[in-house]
Formats: C-alpha cells, structure tokens, sequence
C-alpha cells in the first residue's frame, strides 16, 4: 500500500493552495493510494545510466530578437481583473494582522 | 436539415470558389444545425439553461460567422485573391484563447473571462478568413477522456447519446462528426484529439510536437501538449494543418521549419497505388489483449486492406510502452500542478472570499482554488505536487522522465524497421456516460494506452475511422504514427486506408451514424445536465 495518509493530503493542499473539505481529504487519499500504487512502477523500470528528457523534440537556447514589439496594455492586462487599482491589480491584505 | 453541412470542408472550397453557393450559406447552414441540435440558443451567454442536446459548444458567435462570411463573399466577387479556406467556418476548442468571445477552458474558474489578445491559430484562423461559430466544449482545462468533467455539462456522442464523446475535446469531435461545423481546432496532451475522433467516427491529428504554435493555448502540460486539427475526412485535417502551422517566435517551442505540403500527400496517399511498398509496423503491445474484441476486428480489417493495397505489414516491439501511462500521468500531473498555480484569484478569472476567519492572500488563493476547480483538476493539482515534493521526486518525476527516454528510443528503434506504425486508437468503443466518474480512478486513465506514448516521445498521430464494433455498433479508431517532423507521411497514409475502407463501405463511415435530430427528440434527458 503506498503511504499516503488524510494528513498527506493536507499538507499537499496546503501547498497547491486548495482549501478542502474533510470529505475531500478522504476521498482523494484513497484515491491518491490507487494511482501512486499504480504508476510507482517506473521508477523500477529504469536504471542510473539513462539520461532523463524533459523534452521531445530537443531544442536550445531559443532566444527572440530583443526588439520592441506590440504587447497588451495596462488597461488590456487589467480587463480580467477581480480588483484594481491605480492601474494596478489590487489583492487582500498580503500579511494576517497580528 | 441543409444537405450542404455534410460537404468535407476541400468540398465547400471548390463550390466557393465555382461561386455555387457562398459563405454565408454555409455559415448560416452550420448555425442552423447547431441550433436545431445542440441544445442552447445561438450567442447566448446562459450556461445554465437546460441543455437537451449535444452541448458541443459552450459558446457560438453567429453574428461575427456571419460577418466574416459576408466579408468573403464580397471579396470574392470583387475578384479579391483568398486564402484557400476562405468562407469555410469552424469551431475552436474553448483551450484556446479568443478576443472578444469568451474563453473557459470549461472552467469555473474562468466563467465570465474575456482574453485580451488572440492566440497564435485564432490569428491564423482569422487571417485564413475562416468564420469562428463558436468555443467548443471539454474537459475543465482539458483534464479528461470523456469531457464529463466540464463544469458546464457533458457533450453527448451524437452515435449514442448515453456515450461519452471521448475527451478532453468531446466537444470538438462531436461539433464535427454531427455535422454542426466541417472543421475544428483540439488540443492532444495524451489523446485528447485522437480519442474523441476515435469514438465519434472522425479524424484527428495530434501532429509532431512543437508543429503548431502554442502561443495562446491554455497550458495543461507543456511538456506535452500540442494543437491539432479535427475534421471528418484526412484531406480537411490536411488542409487545416497547412493553415494553423508554422514558426511562430512567440511560442519557444514553436519548430523553425516549413509547413506541409500535407494536402497533396493526403490527395496522392488516396490514388491508386499510393500505399504501394509501404512499410507499416503493427505496435504488438498495443493490441489483441486489453482490446475489445470489436475494436481488434476493425483493426485487423484495416491491416488486410493496407496488405492488399502493396503495403509491407511487419511486427514491432514497443518494450517501455508498458510503462507509459505510469509516466504519462506523473509528468502530466506534475506539469500541471505548476502549469495551474497562476489561478489564484488576482489577475483574472474568479476571485472567492474566504467564507469566514481574515481575508488574506493566501486564504483567498485557497478559497478560490477550491471554488473554481472541479474534482478532476484538483486531483490531478495535488498528484502533480506529491510527484514534485521532496524526497519522492527523483522516485517518481525523475523516473518518469527516464521512462520518456526509453520511450523514445523504442520508437527510433522501431522506425528502423517501418515507416508508419499503427494500432487501434483506443482500447474501447465509446463507453456510457458516468461508467468511470465513480469508483477506480484508473479506469479512465486506462483508456489513454494507444495515444499517451506519443505525447511522450512527441511524434505525430492520426486516428481516422476504422469502422463499427460488431457488439456495440459503435465507431472504432485506427492510429498511424510517424517519427518526428514526418506528419506529411501520416496524411498519405491516412487518406490511403480512408479511400480503401470508403470504398469498401461504399461511403464514408458517418453515412451510417443516426440521424441526430431523431435521436435527440426520441432521447429522454431526464434533467440529468
């Protein structure tokens, strides 16, 4: 069995940033286990001295010219804000008051 | 219902160009059958309504079709020179952004978001002067094989409309193989164009990664994810390959070579003799067992009819392919977990107040994160995460990409022996409608098999239509695949097999689907959208 527990999944939830019920946590914990059981097997099928590929069709140092093009204004980049501000986005208070 | 929607888009063409009928015939034409069978009324943003139909579309823009096909129309007759698919309408996958129609990604957390700026194949698209009816439907952020998992209701297989349309782009397939749009545009990140062409009885084409700019496409995982063309007949996916490929600086994925010819290897691939000496290697892993026995049969058909037409059949051994899905779902995953982070409530899209306790940042991001993501996305949100976490990184994403590198050489090793491999598609026919929402979560990954390897290894597929399973009298999907940059050698020998078996059928495979509006008036919906 893998070892994915509830509190896993807090915790990974707390990481991806998702507020989940404790329904939620069962759920996917059980569910989790499945899927990790079952893809767990790869990392069996290799071996050190295979090259990992991030990539399928190799490629590198993709550079663009550095010349002035046509971009989204600020106007444009705020049309699907929740909030702004000044031209800005604008987002809650950023620390918890103590 | 107007005779003109079943005409394959190279159809439309001739009869546009001849001047026999016009584009806002055409146009007006696909409209109605959208209106008379998908369920919703024409530019209507009301995703709530009650949708007794297709639901392939979760938006249309018939006015602004119309508007691009009057526009064509005058410029034909004033003796303007035109872009080959001029007046030819079609349907986008709602992955890919749009100005001034809305783009969801068939999301919560998008409902209501209006892009900027245009992706790279919607500029083409509209430089093409082809009319956009609409924003098709799929799989929230293309996250599924069944497009069930769209937060705005399920698109139904115009085959049987208690079946899934395949996924993530349902929408795209079905839009296309109900004859509501002759075109349309997918995203294949595992399947996702393949797998719906395969059970709705149409083509599609994931072509060879980095072929198609990805420049405004709603990333799922980019390591994967490619633009492809979806279509009734091998010669339209041809056609709108030429279209919507290139070099495009903005996407630094995007390859820097030249684009097709793919429509005259597709009309040569359909003459007499044009398989001849052919060398074609059956994938021995992807087929027989784990098939059903409908899909096996079609397939072996298939192969009998590329033997009788001089092309060379050899065996080929795919080793690692075993373990491509394990690798597929821990990249796919992985990518993402990071791909989605930029949800987070502050520059676009939903924002939701946390219901109680202080209104923080990091407490609205959770907030709106739970309230905009479906099941599926979330669970795929937080496999990604574990993949990626700290010490079961190099167990699990580390391997997966080792795996990727014995995938590939399997495939480079197999090359050597054939030129074009081939398998069924997909494992199934189009299975029933919440058959694998519930329970084992596996049940539906398992049903990407035949197309995730490709994805992996970045080589260019085609699924086209092998015919009905016996047992269920549902369509079947054969796959070719070619290395890499080859895609010109999919399209001969797609249109090479479509001529065999429609000549064998006596007509193309849709001939023989229901008709829609029948079933759709004899189906009992049951509130069940």
């Amino acid at each position: 069995m893998s070892d994915i527990t509830r509190e896993t999944v807090a915790h990974l939830a707390e990481l991806a940033h998702i507020e989940m019920t404790d329904a939620e946590l069962e759920a996917l914990a059980s569910e989790l286990g499945v899927i990790v059981e079952s893809v767990a097997s790869v990392s069996n099928a290799v071996s050190d001295d295979i090259p990992a590929t991030s990539h399928p069709i190799p490629l590198k140092n993709v550079f663009r010219e550095d010349v002035v093009g046509e971009t989204l204004t600020a106007e444009e980049a705020l049309s699907g804000a929740p909030d702004e501000a000044d031209g800005k986005f604008k987002v809650p208070a950023i620390l918890e008051e103590s | 219902m107007n005779e003109l929607i079943k005409l394959s888009a190279a159809e439309l063409v001739e009869k546009l160009k001849s001047s026999e009928i016009s584009s806002v015939e055409i146009t007006q034409a696909h409209l109605d059958r959208i209106e008379a069978t998908d369920g919703q009324t024409l530019d209507s943003a009301d995703r709530s309504a009650g949708k007794d139909g297709l639901n392939a579309f979760l938006h249309t823009s018939a006015q602004q079709a119309l508007q691009v096909a009057e526009e064509v129309d005058r410029a034909r007759a004033a003796g303007e020179e035109l872009p080959e698919l001029a007046g030819v309408p079609i349907a986008i996958k709602d992955l890919i952004v749009t100005k001034g129609q809305p783009t969801t990604a068939a999301s919560r957390m998008l409902e209501g978001w209006m892009s900027p700026y245009d992706g790279t194949v919607t500029q083409k698209v509209r430089a093409a002067r082809m009319p956009i009816l609409g924003k098709t439907n799929l799989d929230e952020f293309a996250m599924g094989s069944s497009t069930e998992h769209s937060a705005f209701g399920v698109t139904r297989n115009p085959w049987a409309l208690d079946r899934i349309p395949g996924g993530s782009g349902g929408g795209s397939a079905v839009a296309v193989s109900a004859f509501q749009a002759p075109l349309a545009l997918g995203t294949d990140t595992g399947g996702s164009i393949r797998q719906p062409a395969a059970v709705t009885g149409s083509v599609g084409v994931k072509p060879t990664y980095g072929s198609i700019s990805r420049y405004g496409v709603i990333a799922m995982a980019s390591s994967l994810d490619q633009v492809g063309p979806c279509t009734r007949t091998v010669l339209d996916a041809a056609l709108l390959h030429e279209v919507v490929g290139g070099y495009d600086p903005k996407d630094s994925t995007s390859l820097n070579e030249p684009v097709g010819p793919y429509a005259a290897q597709a009309r040569e691939g359909a003459t007499e003799g044009g398989l001849k000496g052919l060398r074609v290697g059956i994938i021995k892993e992807l087929n027989g067992d784990g098939f059903q026995a409908g899909v096996n049969a079609r397939f072996n058909e298939s192969i009998d009819l590329l033997k009788s037409a001089g092309a060379e059949i050899v065996e080929v051994s795919l080793p690692s392919v075993k373990e491509a899905l394990g690798a597929y779902y821990l990249i796919m995953s992985s990518e993402v977990s990071s791909n989605l982070a930029k949800y987070d409530g502050v520059r676009f899209g939903l924002r939701k107040l946390p219901e109680e306790g202080p209104v923080t940042i990091e407490r609205v991001m959770s907030a709106t994160r739970a309230a905009g993501f479906g099941d599926e996305a979330k669970r795929r949100i937080i496999l990604g995460t574990y993949a990626l976490s700290a010490g079961y990184y190099d167990a699990y994403y580390g391997s997966a990409q080792k795996v990727r590198t014995l995938i590939q050489r399997d495939y480079a090793a197999a090359f050597e022996k054939c030129d074009v491999l081939v398998s069924p598609t997909a494992p199934t026919t189009a299975y029933k409608l919440g058959e694998k929402t519930e329970g084992d979560p596996m049940a539906m990954y398992l049903g990407d098999i035949a197309t995730v390897p490709t994805n992996l290894a970045g080589v260019p597929s085609i699924s086209i239509p092998a015919g009905l399973a016996d047992e269920d009298g549902l369509p079947v999907g054969i796959q070719f695949t070619a290395p890499a940059h080859e895609d010109a050698r999919l399209y001969r020998v797609g249109a090479g097999l479509e001529a065999l078996l429609n000549n064998k059928w006596g007509a193309p495979l849709w001939a023989q689907m229901p008709d829609t509006e029948s079933l759709i008036r004899d189906f009992d919906f049951g509130g069940a959208k």
